[in-house]
């Protein structure tokens, strides 16, 4: 029995980094263990009426305190219900899940888009290589200070308020931005973006994928998305983003 | 204690089976449950050829409960039983095999290739769309029941479960019906048509608009058709719809269920079934029930 089970885990800390965006360490010895960036936790509700557990990317990894750190934005009942946990306070967690990012490349883009810019923070950590964080925001921005540590941080706004008014694309090609492999995670239009920039550039692409989930172990097959194969496990030209995913490979993958 | 039942011949450990399509063909949950301890495993429905299913977003969650409207994919009958039989069979599980279709000949054509099959049961989910009667689910009408059961019999070398479809003015009458057709068990129920609205955007959560609503907001339903379908027919019934714990698993049997089913709770808690058989076990030594054929239906 490897696969990761539903445990307690203990709230470390949880607090507002910036509107509705909330920072949330657990101390979680079992998910650190072999957690890597890319991959993802479920976190379940406390309240009966909420029944399906929510996917949170994992933002960093610190194995030496065995904690994890989630960063999430309040999306409805069930998020703004651990955006008043406690620390000390108990919550039912399952983790790590899904594949994670590939470590590879020698200059890397790594493009966040929302609350997809957190898992970029554990690959930035880890990615040993000359590193490029492009990190794009509706308008209120956050995390970007971090990311400084790791490399060149760019930033774009869609309204234009701090950095590159318009897309994460768009600050890649105002800043010209050059690199051999790019690391992807946020709404799927920017991914569809990404997608088309890589291809255009012949850059090699990880992009992580989002789609409303269930089980989160392959399971239900709720969040698929469409492949380019057959794939083995379906048979048909469908993907478990949970399990076979959250990371694909952007030719791998039908946006 | 004997926690052993006979539906059709076939001898279950217990009374404990999973939802079909909630547990996947059995492979997906054999690093959480061992296979072997369940009553037995009932797979994802399997079609004649793979299906695709519906366009994301899938699934959504509402009070208690959630709507998936997946349409039903699955890598089609000639992968199923080269790669998904002998798995189960390696983890001694009891087999009982989910079948669906869009037409009478589908169903048909999956029931003739499992014939031969090492497969303890059969279940035919009757709640797909008939494609040649304008859409209307079999299930949905006891003519259709009654003649595809009499068609699957036929064919069909191991006992046949239909499964009905909670979508009917009188479910009894579809019970009769299934019956009439040689059914050998019924299970119950398949999930409730529903939809839910995303007030911000405006539009439907689901793709497909209507999902099929399950998980605890539905049990009292549930548990009220069983009751009604144990008093309308003598067949054998594995009851499902909104079971949790053990205490919920007791109600089915008590309502009349001689087996009964895990279906939405195994996506919350992987490790669900054998909790469950652990909690049947527990009440009844608590009560000092020597057999659960004592419960079975006890509530009149």
């Amino acid at each position: 029995m490897s696969a990761a089970m539903k445990k307690i885990a203990l709230v470390a800390e949880n607090r507002m980094i910036a509107e509705d965006i909330y920072s949330m360490w657990l101390n979680a010895p079992d998910i650190t263990e072999t957690a890597k960036p890319g991959q993802f936790v479920s976190l379940y509700c406390n309240n009966g009426s909420r029944l399906l557990p929510r996917p949170i990317s994992i933002c960093e990894i610190d194995k030496i305190q065995g904690r994890v750190r989630l960063v999430y934005r309040i999306a409805g009942k069930g998020t703004k219900e651990f955006a008043g946990l406690k620390e000390q306070d108990q919550i039912e967690a399952m983790g790590p899940l899904g594949n994670g990012f590939t470590l590879e490349g020698k200059k890397a883009i790594l493009i966040g888009g929302g609350i997809g810019i957190p898992p970029m923070l554990e690959l930035a950590k880890q990615l040993d290589c000359e590193k490029q964080m492009v990190l794009g925001y509706r308008d209120i921005t956050f995390l970007e200070k971090e990311f400084e540590t790791y490399g060149k941080v760019f930033i774009s706004t869609e309204d234009g308020s701090k950095g590159v008014k318009g897309n994460v694309i768009d600050a890649i090609k105002a800043n010209g931005l050059e690199a051999d492999i790019i690391f992807a995670c946020g709404p799927t239009p920017m991914l569809r973006g990404v997608k088309a920039y890589a291809l255009e550039h012949g850059i090699t692409a990880q992009l992580s994928m989002e789609e409303r989930m269930a089980c989160g172990i392959g399971a239900c097959l709720g969040c698929i998305c469409k492949s380019k194969e057959v794939d083995h496990h379906s048979n048909v030209k469908n993907k478990r983003v949970c399990k076979d995913g959250p990371v694909f490979y952007a030719d791998e993958v039908e946006l | 204690m004997n926690t052993n039942v006979t539906i059709a011949g076939v001898t279950f450990n217990n009374p404990v089976t999973t939802a079909s399509g909630t547990f996947g063909s059995g492979m997906e949950y054999s690093e959480y449950v061992d296979l072997s301890k369940l009553g037995a495993v009932t797979t994802k429905g399997v079609s004649s050829i793979p299906w695709p299913g519906n366009p994301t977003p899938r699934v959504a969650e509402t009070y208690g409960g959630m709507l998936n409207a997946i349409g039903l994919q699955n890598p089609g009958v000639e992968v199923f039983i080269k790669r998904d039989i002998p798995f189960l069979r390696q983890q001694k599980a009891k087999i009982i095999v989910n079948v669906v279709g869009k037409t009478t000949e589908e169903y048909c054509d999956v029931v003739e290739r499992l014939a031969d099959c090492d497969v303890d049961m059969l279940e035919i989910n009757i709640s797909c769309p008939n494609v040649k009667e304008g859409g209307i689910a079999f299930g949905q009408d006891p003519r259709c029941v009654e003649a595809i059961t009499t068609e699957i019999k036929k064919r069909a070398k191991q006992p046949v479960i239909m499964k009905l479809s909670p979508n009917v003015t009188d479910i009894t009458e579809m019970a009769k019906a299934a019956e009439a057709g040689g059914a050998d068990a019924l299970s119950l129920i398949n999930t409730l048509t529903g939809m839910k609205i995303d007030i911000h955007r405006r539009a439907f959560l689901l793709a497909n608009k209507t999902g099929g609503l399950s998980g605890p907001a539905i049990k009292p339903v549930a548990v009220r058709m069983v009751y009604q379908v144990a008093n309308a027919v003598k067949l054998p019934l594995i009851g499902m719809g909104g079971i949790v714990g053990a205490e919920d698993a007791l109600e089915f049997i008590m309502a009349g269920a001689s087996m009964v089913a895990v279906g939405t709770t195994n996506f919350i808690n992987p490790s669900a079934t054998p909790e469950v058989v652990r909690g049947i076990e527990e009440y009844m030594k608590k009560y000092n029930i020597s057999d659960i054929h004592e419960l079975i239906g006890c509530v009149k």
